[in-house]
C-alpha cells in the first residue's frame, strides 16, 4: 500500500449491473456457477452469453444449485455459487441455503428481484426473501444501487468463507441490473460489526494444555470445524504427542485417519459402541470444531459427566449452548491447536505415558469386547454392498456423498476416510435429496476424481431429475441406490417405537434402470452379492452419471443405536436388545 | 436493585448499524430462537447511519441470556451488545394513561400524579390522561394505583436505558 489512502481503488470503464456482477464474480476468482434463468436476471443472462470466463451449469430444479454449490465447497474449501431467478426460483433454494448454514459451508446465493419499484407490490414473481432467509443464512443483502453492487459482492464473499463459513444471499433487483455506472472493485471492506476470533486466548490454550497432559482418560471430539480450518496436520500432531484417542463427528470424517489405532471413529446415535464409551467415562473431553449437536451428545445430563470439557470454536453461540464447558476457547481450530503445540514443544511437560497407555488398552478392551451384529438374512445386505464398495475403491480415494437415512448411517460406520473433504453428507439439517446434487457439484469441481453417491430409494427420488443435468454436461456421478422399499430411516423408529406400525413409509419408486436409460445415462441393478464388484467396474468404466438399483433385504436395521433422549452409552446393539 | 432472582428481567441495548430490516433482524432472532420479548424500542443515536434498539427480555436464566447477547453479536449489522443489568445503568419507562375520572376519583388521581411526578396531558369531562416517566418499579406501582379507580387505556413506550458515566456503550468516532 502506498499512499496513506484506504480508499484505494481500480478504475474501468462504465458496465451495467449484469456486466458488473461478472466482473465481481471474477474478481473473486469464481469458475464455475449453478443456475437456472428466468424473468428478471435475464440481463444476465445475456452478459454471460458473451462471457467466456465462467462456466454456468444449468440444474433442473433450484434447490439442487445450491446443494451442487456446496458439494463444490466441501471439496474445494472454495465458495459455491448460485445464480436463480425471483419468485420461486428463490424460494426453492431454502432448503439448500439452510443446509449450507447448518454445516457452516460457504456458498453465495444470488437471487433476482423484482424492480425496486415493484418491490412490495405483489409483482409477478416476487417474493421477500431477504425475509425469509433472515433466518437461515450467514447474512443477506437487498442491492439498492448498482454503485453499491461490487462492495456488496465482496463483502458477501467475505462473510460466506470467513469466521464460521455459511451462505450469503444478495437479492438483486431487475432495474439494478441493467442500471449502469462505472466499476469501481473496493479494496478493503469495513464491517465494523464483523469480526471472527481467530486466535484463542493464551491463558486459556495454556490451561487445556494442562489439563490434556495431566489427564489420566482423555479423549478429543473433532468437529467439522477442523475442515473448515485445515487443521488436520496439528490434530494428529497434537493427539500423537499427548497420547490422545480422537472420535470424529459426522462432519469431521477424515480429519483424523480412521484407519489409525488411537481413532475412535464416529460417535453418537449411530457411532461406534467404544467412541460412545470413551466419551463417558473420560475425565477431560477436549472437544474442537462441534456443536454438541443432541446426535452425539445424547442425553445431556448424562454426557461426559466425570469430565472436565474444553471446548474450542470459532463460533461464540457454540460454546455453553448446549454443553456447559470448563475451559472455553473461541478461535480458530488451526490457530488454537498451533498454539498448544509450540507450548507443548516449548515447555515439553511431562506426560505419564504409562497412564494413557492403559486408557487406550481399556478402549481396546471395549472394541473387543462389543456385541457382534448379526443380520439373520439371506437377502442381500445394504451394510455388505457398501462394505464392499468401500472396500473396492478405496484406492482410487473417492469422494461419496450421501443422502439422509440409514444408507448415510451404514456408509459412515463403513466408510474409512483417511483424509478430510472425501466424505459428504447433510448433517445438522439432514436433507434428503442432498447427495445426489452435492456430488454432481463436486464433479463439476474435481474432474477426474470417481464421485459416488450412496442413496436411498426414497432420497434419490427428491432430486432426481439432476440425473439430465449430469448427463448434459457429463459428470459421471455413480449413484448407489440402496433399494429396500421402505423409508428405512424412519420404518426403523417405527418398527422399535411405534408397535411396527409402518405409517406412510413403504415407498415405491419407478424401475431405476430404465429411469436411467430414458435420461440417456447407464443403468445397472444388482440383487446378489456376487454382481456388486463386476457392476462396479462396468460402472467405473464407462464415464458415465449412473444409476446403480441395489435391490436389499426390506427390514435391515442400523446399529448400534441410542434411542433419542438417553445417553449415548446405552445402545442398542441388536434386533435382540429389548426397550424399555 | 439487588435482585438475585436468576429469571429477572434483563434490558438489553444494542447498538446497530441504521439500515432497512435492522428491526426484524433483531426481533426474528428472538422468535426464531424461542426468547421473549417484553418490549423493543428503537431509533437512531446521535451519531448518522447508527441506530440503538433496547430490548426486555424475561423468563431467561444466565445461559439464556449469555445465548442471547452472542446470539446477538452474532448478526453481522450489530456492533454492540450490553445487559444494562451487568453494567451500572439506569432505565427509565414513559407510560400514557387514560384514567376514568369520576368525580369522586379526581383529586385521588391528581394527588397520585403528584406522588409520581405525573403530568396531566388532557383532560375530558370523563377522562384524565397522565404521562409519567419512572423505573420499573415506580412504574408499577403507579400502575398499580390507578387500576382501581379505573384504567380506561395504556400506553408504554417500552424501556430505555443507558450506562452510567464511566461506561461507553456508544459509536467509537474513528
Amino acid at each position: 500500500m502506498s499512499g496513506t489512502e484506504t480508499q484505494q481503488q481500480t478504475k474501468t470503464n462504465i458496465l451495467t449491473g449484469a456486466q458488473i456482477f461478472l466482473e465481481c464474480l471474477k474478481k473473486e476468482g469464481v469458475k464455475d456457477i449453478f443456475g437456472y434463468p428466468g424473468g428478471v436476471i435475464l440481463s444476465i443472462y445475456e452478459a454471460l452469453y458473451n462471457d467466456h470466463d465462467i462456466k454456468h451449469y444449468l440444474v433442473r430444479h433450484e434447490q439442487a444449485a445450491v446443494h451442487a454449490a456446496e458439494g463444490y465447497a466441501r471439496v474445494t474449501g472454495k465458495p459455491g455459487v448460485v445464480l436463480v431467478t425471483s419468485g420461486p426460483g428463490a424460494t426453492n433454494c431454502i432448503t439448500g441455503i439452510a443446509n449450507a448454514y447448518y454445516d457452516g459451508y460457504p456458498v453465495v446465493v444470488f437471487t433476482g428481484q423484482v424492480g425496486i419499484n415493484q418491490i412490495g407490490n405483489d409483482a409477478f414473481q416476487e417474493a421477500d426473501i431477504i425475509g425469509i432467509t433472515r433466518s437461515c443464512c450467514k447474512h443477506n443483502y437487498l442491492v439498492k444501487d448498482v454503485k453499491d453492487m461490487p462492495r456488496i459482492i465482496k463483502e458477501a464473499f467475505h462473510i460466506a468463507t470467513t469466521g464460521k463459513p455459511g451462505p450469503v444471499v444478495v437479492d438483486m433487483p431487475k432495474d439494478i441490473l441493467t442500471a449502469s455506472t462505472e466499476f469501481v472493485w473496493p479494496e478493503n471492506i469495513k464491517l465494523p460489526g464483523y469480526n471472527p476470533n481467530y486466535n484463542g486466548h493464551p491463558k486459556q490454550t495454556s490451561k487445556a494444555l494442562e489439563l490434556l497432559c495431566e489427564a489420566e482418560r482423555p479423549v478429543i471430539i473433532a468437529g467439522g470445524g477442523i475442515v473448515a480450518s485445515e487443521a488436520m496436520e496439528e490434530l494428529k500432531q497434537l493427539a500423537d504427542k499427548l497420547h490422545v484417542p480422537v472420535a470424529n463427528t459426522l462432519m469431521a470424517k477424515g480429519v483424523y485417519p480412521e484407519t489409525d489405532e488411537k481413532s475412535l471413529g464416529m460417535l453418537g446415535m449411530h457411532g461406534n459402541f467404544w467412541a460412545n464409551h470413551a466419551v463417558t467415562n473420560c475425565d477431560v473431553l477436549f472437544a474442537i470444531g462441534t456443536r454438541f449437536n443432541d446426535r452425539i451428545t445424547g442425553c445431556l445430563k448424562r454426557f461426559a459427566r466425570d469430565a472436565q470439557i474444553i471446548h474450542v470454536d470459532i463460533d461464540p453461540c457454540s460454546i455453553n449452548k448446549n454443553v456447559k464447558v470448563d475451559i472455553p476457547i473461541i478461535g480458530d481450530a488451526k490457530n488454537v491447536l498451533k498454539a498448544m503445540l509450540e507450548e507443548f514443544n516449548n515447555n515439553n511437560p511431562e506426560i505419564h505415558y504409562e497412564v494413557k497407555q492403559s486408557w487406550l488398552e481399556q478402549i481396546n478392551e471395549w472394541k473387543n469386547k462389543r456385541p457382534k451384529i448379526e443380520q439373520h438374512t439371506d437377502k442381500l445386505s445394504s451394510i455388505t454392498v457398501i462394505q464392499k464398495i468401500y472396500e473396492y475403491t478405496k484406492d482410487f480415494d473417492p469422494v461419496v456423498t450421501t443422502e439422509v437415512g440409514q444408507h448415510q448411517m451404514w456408509a459412515a460406520q463403513k466408510w474409512k476416510c483417511d483424509k478430510p473433504r472425501r466424505f459428504v453428507t447433510s448433517g445438522g439439517l439432514g436433507t434428503m435429496g442432498f447427495g445426489f446434487p452435492a456430488a454432481m457439484g463436486i464433479a463439476v469441481a474435481d474432474k477426474d476424481r470417481l464421485v459416488i453417491n450412496i442413496a436411498g430409494d426414497g432420497s434419490i427420488q427428491m432430486n432426481i431429475q439432476e440425473l439430465a443435468t449430469c448427463v448434459q454436461y457429463n459428470l459421471p456421478v455413480i449413484n448407489i441406490i440402496i433399494n429396500n422399499g421402505y423409508l428405512g430411516m424412519v420404518r426403523q423408529w417405527q418398527e422399535k417405537l411405534y408397535h411396527q406400525h409402518y405409517s406412510e413409509t413403504r415407498i415405491t419408486g419407478p424401475d431405476f434402470v430404465k429411469v436411467a436409460e430414458a435420461y440417456g445415462a447407464r443403468g445397472f441393478r444388482i440383487t446378489k452379492e456376487e454382481e456388486i464388484i463386476p457392476v462396479l467396474q462396468q460402472a467405473i468404466d464407462c464415464k458415465q452419471p449412473v444409476f446403480i438399483d441395489v435391490v436389499v433385504d426390506e427390514y435391515e436395521m442400523v446399529y448400534p443405536w441410542v434411542l433419542a433422549g438417553n445417553p449415548i452409552n446405552k445402545m442398542l446393539m441388536s434386533n435382540n436388545c429389548p426397550i424399555n | 436493585m439487588n435482585n438475585n432472582n436468576n429469571n429477572k428481567n434483563h434490558v438489553i441495548s444494542v447498538l446497530v448499524k441504521d439500515e432497512a430490516g435492522i428491526v426484524s433482524r433483531v426481533s426474528g432472532l428472538f422468535s426464531g430462537r424461542g426468547y421473549s420479548i417484553e418490549s423493543i424500542t428503537a431509533a437512531q443515536t446521535s451519531e448518522k447511519g447508527y441506530a440503538r434498539i433496547t430490548i426486555e427480555t424475561s423468563g431467561g436464566d444466565e445461559n439464556v441470556i449469555e445465548q442471547i447477547t452472542k446470539q446477538l453479536n452474532r448478526l453481522i449489522p450489530v456492533l454492540k451488545v450490553v445487559d444494562l443489568g451487568d453494567v451500572e445503568s439506569i432505565e427509565r419507562e414513559l407510560i400514557l394513561c387514560k384514567v376514568i375520572a369520576k368525580d369522586e376519583d379526581r383529586s385521588e388521581i391528581l394527588r397520585i400524579a403528584e406522588i409520581f411526578n405525573a403530568k396531566i396531558i388532557d383532560v375530558t369531562q370523563r377522562t384524565y390522561t397522565l404521562e409519567a416517566i419512572g423505573d420499573e418499579r415506580q412504574i408499577r406501582s403507579l400502575i398499580e394505583l390507578l387500576k382501581p379507580i379505573g384504567i380506561k387505556e395504556l400506553v408504554r413506550s417500552g424501556k430505555v436505558g443507558i450506562t452510567r458515566s464511566n461506561q461507553f456503550t456508544g459509536v467509537k468516532v474513528e
